[in-house]
C-alpha cells in the first residue's frame, strides 16, 4: 500500500459504520495495536546535517539499511542519534524515497557515487521512479561503456603480465597487434593479403588481350593458373590465421558465433567447395555464385579498420532507424508502382508491362536517379511521377538525421576514449609515483628509526621522542606490518637505487673474491638479481651447503661488502632487533594508541586483520631471530 | 541465347545469395550465432548481491567483542564494501594496498580462503567478524587452530610441503624485487625445508593439527613475547 494512502485508513474505518443498518452477520473484533509503543521521531545526523523523520516511515522498507536493525550499527550512544558518514546531498533523495515511496535521480549527480550511496543503504536502483528512469539508466550505460574502454585500455597497457599460457598471449597478438612485433607482423601481413585476394577478384574479370579467335577472354581465363595459385596463397594463409584463432580463442563457442568468425568462414569456404566439385556442369552456375562470396574477404579489414568498425557499429545500433526506413520505403514503392501502372496502362507501347516492372521506376524516382529507361507517357502518369519523386525525397530524408547523430555520438566517443588512453600514461605515472612515495615513507622510517637508536647510544633522548611523533599512528602501524614481514624471510625492504646499487656492487664483487663458497654464493645473488626479470630459475652451485649456512655465509659476504660502502646500513643490522621491541614497547605502554587502531575507517580498520597474520609467521619470528641474532654477533665480530 | 544464360546465371546468383544471408538471419534468431561484440548490457543486468548482517546483539553474543567495537568494525568494513560482502577481487584490492612492494594477490587469495569459511566465494560481516574474534581473542589454541587452517590449502586436514611452499611463495612475493640481501629463487624452498622438518615430527611427510600445534607451541614457549603482540592487539577500549 502506498504511503500516503495509509494516512486515509481511519477515515475509512469510520465510514464503515454506514454497514452496520444492514449487516448479516456480526463484524468481527478489530485487531488490537499490540505495540502501544508512540511513534518516535529519530533523528539521522548525515555528516552534520540533522535529519528528523517517525520510525513507522522509515519501517515501511524493512530490507533497506534504515528500516532493518543494521541502523543499530551505527547509533551513537552519546547523542542519541544515528550517524551516517555520508553525503548529505544524496541523503535526501533516499529519505525522500521513504516519505513518497518514490525514488528520484537528481541530475547534477554523479552516477557512480549514486550508485554507491544506493548500495550503502541497501535499496536497489530498479525502484527509481519512470520519471527518472531513463536518465539514470542511459548515464549507467554510458559509464559503463567508458569503464570498459578504460578497463580494456589498462588491460593492454600492464607492463610485466604475469607468465601467460601460449595460447593467451596468442589470443592478446590477435586482439591487439601493438603488443609485441611478431603480432605487429602478423597483422601486416593478414591486411597484405586481404588485399591481395580482393584485388586478384577484381582483376580476374578484366578482359585482358584476345585471343587468336576473336573472343575476348577476362584475365582470369586467360592465366587461370597464376590466378589459381594466387587464390590458393590467400585461402591457405587465412585458413590458416582462422585456424590460429580458433586455437587461441578463450571460448571457443563465443567465438565460433562472433561475426568475424563467420566473416571469417564466408570468406574461405568457397574456395573448399570449389575444389571439392570440380567441372561439374550442372552446379557450375552456383559454382560461380559462390564466388560472388569471396567479395566479403574485404570484410575482413574491419578488423584492421577502426573507422569500418564505427561504421558496422552505428548501423547495428541504429537498426531500427534503418527498418523504418526500409520499410515505409516499401509501403511507397508499392503504392506509387501500383498507381503508375494503371496510370500508364492506356497508353501504347508503354514500358509498365506489369506492377513488379514499375518498382524499378518507382525505386529509381523515389531516389532522384532518374535513369530515364522508363517514362511516363500519360499526363496523369506524369503528374504522379512527380509526386513520386517529391515524396521519395522526403521519405528518404526522415531518418538520415537519426543514423548521422548516433554515428557522431560514436565517433566522439571513440576520440574521447583515444584521448583518455594517451592521458593514461601520464596518470598511470603519477600513481606509480604515489606507489613509490608509500614504500620509500617506510624506508624513511626506519632511517628515522636508525637516527633514534643512534641518538640513543648517544644519549640524548628528547629528540627521540620528537621524530616518532612526527609519523602517525596509522603509518607507524603500516611501518610494523611490514617490518614484521621482513621478519618472517629475514630479507629487508629496500629502495630502487640501493638494490641496483647492490646488483652492480656484487657483480662486481665477483673477481676479487678470496673464499671460493663465497664466489658460488656472489654468482648466485648476481644470476639471481640480475635475472630475476626474465624469471629464469637458478640453482645454486654449491648445493650440498646446509641451507641455513649457505644464507648466513652470503649475508655475511653481503654485509662485508657493504660494510665499505655505507656504514649506516650494518648498524641498521644490529639495530633491527632492538628496533622491534622498540615498536613492541610503545604498544603496551598507552593503552589509548591501541583504541585508534578501530576508529578510523577503510583500510586501518582492517589493519587488525593484517597485523594479527604474523600469528601464523610467529613460529619462524622466534627463529628467524635467532638467526640474525647469530650473525649480528658475527658482524660485530668482523 | 547469351543473355538467357546469364539471366538465369544472374537469377542463380541472386537466389543463392538470398538464401545464404536468410539462413544467417535464421541462425541469429535462433541465438546460434551472435551479431554483437560483448555486450554492455549483459554486465547491468547481473543483480548486485546484497546482504545484511546479523543483529547487532546476535554478533555480539556469537563473538567476543563488545557492541561499540562491532559497531567501529562494521562502520569500516561498509565503507569499503557497501553492499555487505567481500568478494575476492575487492580483497586482493585491499590487501594490496598495504603491501606496494610486492605482489599480494597470491596471499590475499589465501587470506580469502581461511576467512570464507562456508566456501561460497564471499566473505561476510559475519564471517569477518568470526575470524578477528578468534585472531585476537582466541585462546592460543584457537588462533593455532586458525593458522592450520589457513595453511592447509585444500582443508583437508594436512599441510604438505606443497602446501607450505605455495604459502612461503606467496608471503616472499609480497616483499618484492627490491630486498637486501637480494632474493634468491630457492629461499622459499629452503625456508620451508627447515621448518617442515621441524614440524612433521613423524616424518610421514605432512603435518597434522596436532604436530602443528605441538611444534608451534613448544617454540612459543621460548619465545613468549610473539604471543604478546596478539595481547596487545587485543587490548581495546
Amino acid at each position: 500500500m502506498a504511503a500516503g494512502v495509509a494516512a486515509w485508513l481511519p477515515f475509512a474505518r469510520a465510514a464503515a459504520i454506514g454497514w452496520m443498518p444492514v449487516a448479516n452477520c456480526p463484524m468481527p473484533l478489530a485487531p488490537t495495536d499490540k505495540n502501544k509503543r508512540q511513534d518516535e521521531l529519530i533523528i539521522l545526523n548525515v555528516s552534520g546535517r540533522r535529519f528528523q523523520t517517525w520510525r513507522t516511515t522509515l519501517e515501511r522498507y524493512p530490507d533497506t539499511l534504515l528500516g532493518s536493525t543494521e541502523k543499530e550499527f551505527f547509533f551513537n550512544e552519546d547523542s542519541k542519534e544515528y550517524f551516517f558518514d555520508r553525503d548529505p546531498e544524496v541523503f535526501r533523495c533516499i529519505l525522500n524515497f521513504y516519505r513518497t515511496g518514490k525514488l528520484h535521480y537528481p541530475r547534477y549527480e554523479c552516477i557512480s557515487a549514486y550508485d554507491e550511496e544506493l548500495a550503502f543503504y541497501g535499496i536497489l536502483p530498479e525502484i527509481i521512479g519512470d520519471c527518472c528512469y531513463e536518465e539514470y539508466k542511459d548515464r549507467k550505460r554510458e559509464n559503463a561503456e567508458r569503464l570498459m574502454d578504460d578497463s580494456d585500455s589498462e588491460n593492454k597497457q600492464e607492463g610485466s603480465m604475469p607468465s601467460l599460457s601460449l595460447r593467451e598471449t596468442m589470443w592478446r597478438a590477435f586482439e591487439n597487434p601493438h603488443t609485441s612485433t611478431l603480432a605487429l607482423v602478423f597483422y601486416y601481413v593478414t591486411g597484405f593479403f586481404i588485399a591481395v585476394s580482393v584485388i586478384t577478384n577484381v582483376v580476374e574479370t578484366v578482359p585482358c588481350g584476345t585471343v587468336p579467335g576473336n573472343k575476348e577472354l577476362p584475365c582470369g581465363e586467360r592465366y587461370a593458373v597464376a590466378f589459381f595459385c594466387l587464390d590458393t596463397a590467400c585461402v591457405m594463409i587465412f585458413t590458416v590465421e582462422y585456424l590460429l584463432r580458433l586455437f587461441a580463442a578463450p571460448s571457443r563457442y563465443r567465438f565460433m558465433r562472433s561475426v568475424m568468425s563467420i566473416i571469417d568462414v564466408v570468406a574461405i569456404m568457397p574456395y573448399y567447395i570449389g575444389l571439392v566439385m570440380t567441372n561439374n556442369e550442372d552446379v557450375s552456375g552456383a559454382f560461380v555464385t559462390l564466388r560472388v562470396f569471396r567479395v566479403f574477404r574485404i570484410f575482413k579489414f574491419s578488423r584492421h579498420s577502426q573507422g569500418l568498425r564505427i561504421l558496422g557499429y552505428t548501423l547495428k545500433s541504429c537498426a531500427s532507424e534503418l527498418g523504418f526506413l526500409l520499410f515505409s520505403l516499401t509501403m511507397a514503392i508499392i503504392i506509387f508502382a501500383t498507381v503508375m501502372f494503371y496510370a500508364e496502362k492506356g497508353s501504347s507501347a508503354s514500358k509498365f508491362t506489369s506492377i513488379p516492372a514499375s518498382f524499378w521506376y518507382t525505386i529509381v524516382t523515389m531516389t532522384t536517379l532518374g535513369y530515364g529507361d522508363m517514362v511516363p507517357k500519360t499526363i496523369a502518369g506524369k503528374i504522379f511521377g512527380s509526386i513520386c519523386s517529391l515524396s521519395g525525397v522526403l521519405v528518404i530524408a526522415l531518418p538520415v538525421p537519426v543514423i548521422v547523430s548516433n554515428f557522431s555520438r560514436i565517433y566522439h566517443q571513440n576520440q574521447r576514449a583515444d584521448k583518455r588512453r594517451a592521458q593514461k600514461k601520464a596518470r598511470l605515472a603519477r600513481i606509480r609515483v604515489a606507489k613509490t612515495g608509500n614504500s620509500s615513507a617506510y624506508l624513511h622510517s626506519k632511517r628515522n628509526g636508525l637516527l633514534n637508536e643512534a641518538l640513543d647510544l648517544t644519549g640524548s633522548t628528547d629528540d627521540e621522542q620528537h621524530i616518532s611523533k612526527s609519523t602517525s599512528l596509522i603509518e607507524s602501524q603500516h611501518h610494523h606490518l611490514l617490518h614484521c614481514l621482513e621478519k618472517t624471510t629475514n630479507h629487508e625492504f629496500i629502495d630502487e637505487q640501493l638494490f641496483e646499487q647492490n646488483c652492480m656492487d656484487s657483480s662486481m664483487q665477483n673477481y676479487p673474491s678470496t673464499r671460493s663458497p663465497s664466489l658460488s654464493s656472489h654468482q648466485g645473488v648476481t644470476t639471481s638479481c640480475c635475472s630475476r626479470r626474465n624469471k629464469k630459475t637458478t640453482h645454486l652451485p654449491n648445493s650440498n651447503v646446509p641451507a641455513t649456512r649457505l644464507r648466513s655465509m652470503q649475508e655475511l659476504s653481503t654485509i662485508h661488502i657493504q660494510c665499505s660502502e655505507q656504514p649506516s646500513l650494518t648498524t641498521s643490522r644490529s639495530s633491527l632487533n632492538m628496533k622491534s621491541d622498540d615498536v613492541l614497547r610503545p604498544n603496551c605502554k598507552t593503552s589509548h594508541l591501541t583504541t585508534a587502531i578501530i576508529s578510523i575507517p577503510t583500510p586501518p580498520a582492517l589493519t587488525p586483520e593484517g597485523e594479527s597474520r604474523p600469528s601464523p609467521g610467529s613460529p619462524h619470528h622466534s627463529t628467524n631471530i635467532s638467526t640474525t641474532t647469530s650473525n649480528v654477533v658475527k658482524v660485530s665480530a668482523l | 541465347m547469351l543473355t538467357l544464360e546469364w539471366e538465369s546465371e544472374g537469377l542463380q546468383t541472386v537466389g543463392i545469395v538470398v538464401i545464404i544471408f536468410a539462413s544467417l538471419k535464421l541462425l541469429h534468431l535462433l541465438g546460434l550465432i551472435d551479431f554483437s561484440e560483448d555486450s554492455v548490457e549483459d554486465e547491468m543486468e547481473m543483480a548486485t548481491v546484497r546482504h545484511r548482517p546479523e543483529a547487532l546483539e546476535l554478533l555480539e553474543a556469537q563473538s567476543k567483542f563488545t557492541k561499540k567495537e562491532l559497531q567501529i568494525l562494521y562502520r569500516g568494513f561498509k565503507n569499503e564494501c557497501p553492499s555487505g560482502i567481500v568478494d575476492e577481487e575487492t580483497f586482493k584490492e585491499i590487501y594490496s594496498q598495504f603491501f606496494p612492494q610486492g605482489d599480494s594477490t597470491t596471499y590475499a587469495h589465501f587470506l580469502f580462503n581461511a576467512f570464507d569459511t562456508d566456501h561460497n566465494g564471499s566473505v561476510s560481516f559475519e564471517d569477518f567478524i568470526m575470524g578477528l574474534s578468534i585472531l585476537l581473542r582466541g585462546t592460543v589454541q584457537e588462533k593455532l587452530n586458525w593458522a592450520f587452517n589457513l595453511y592447509d590449502i585444500n582443508k583437508d586436514g594436512y599441510i604438505t610441503k606443497e602446501e607450505m611452499l605455495d604459502i612461503m611463495k606467496a608471503i616472499y612475493d609480497m616483499m618484492g624485487k627490491c630486498t637486501y640481501p637480494v632474493l634468491k629463487e630457492d629461499a622459499p624452498r629452503q625456508h620451508v625445508e627447515t621448518f617442515f622438518q621441524k614440524m612433521d615430527k613423524n616424518k610421514d611427510g605432512v603435518v597434522t593439527i596436532d604436530e602443528f600445534i605441538e611444534s608451534c607451541q613448544k617454540v612459543s614457549n621460548d619465545k613468549c613475547e610473539t604471543f604478546s603482540y596478539s595481547y596487545q592487539l587485543a587490548k581495546w577500549p
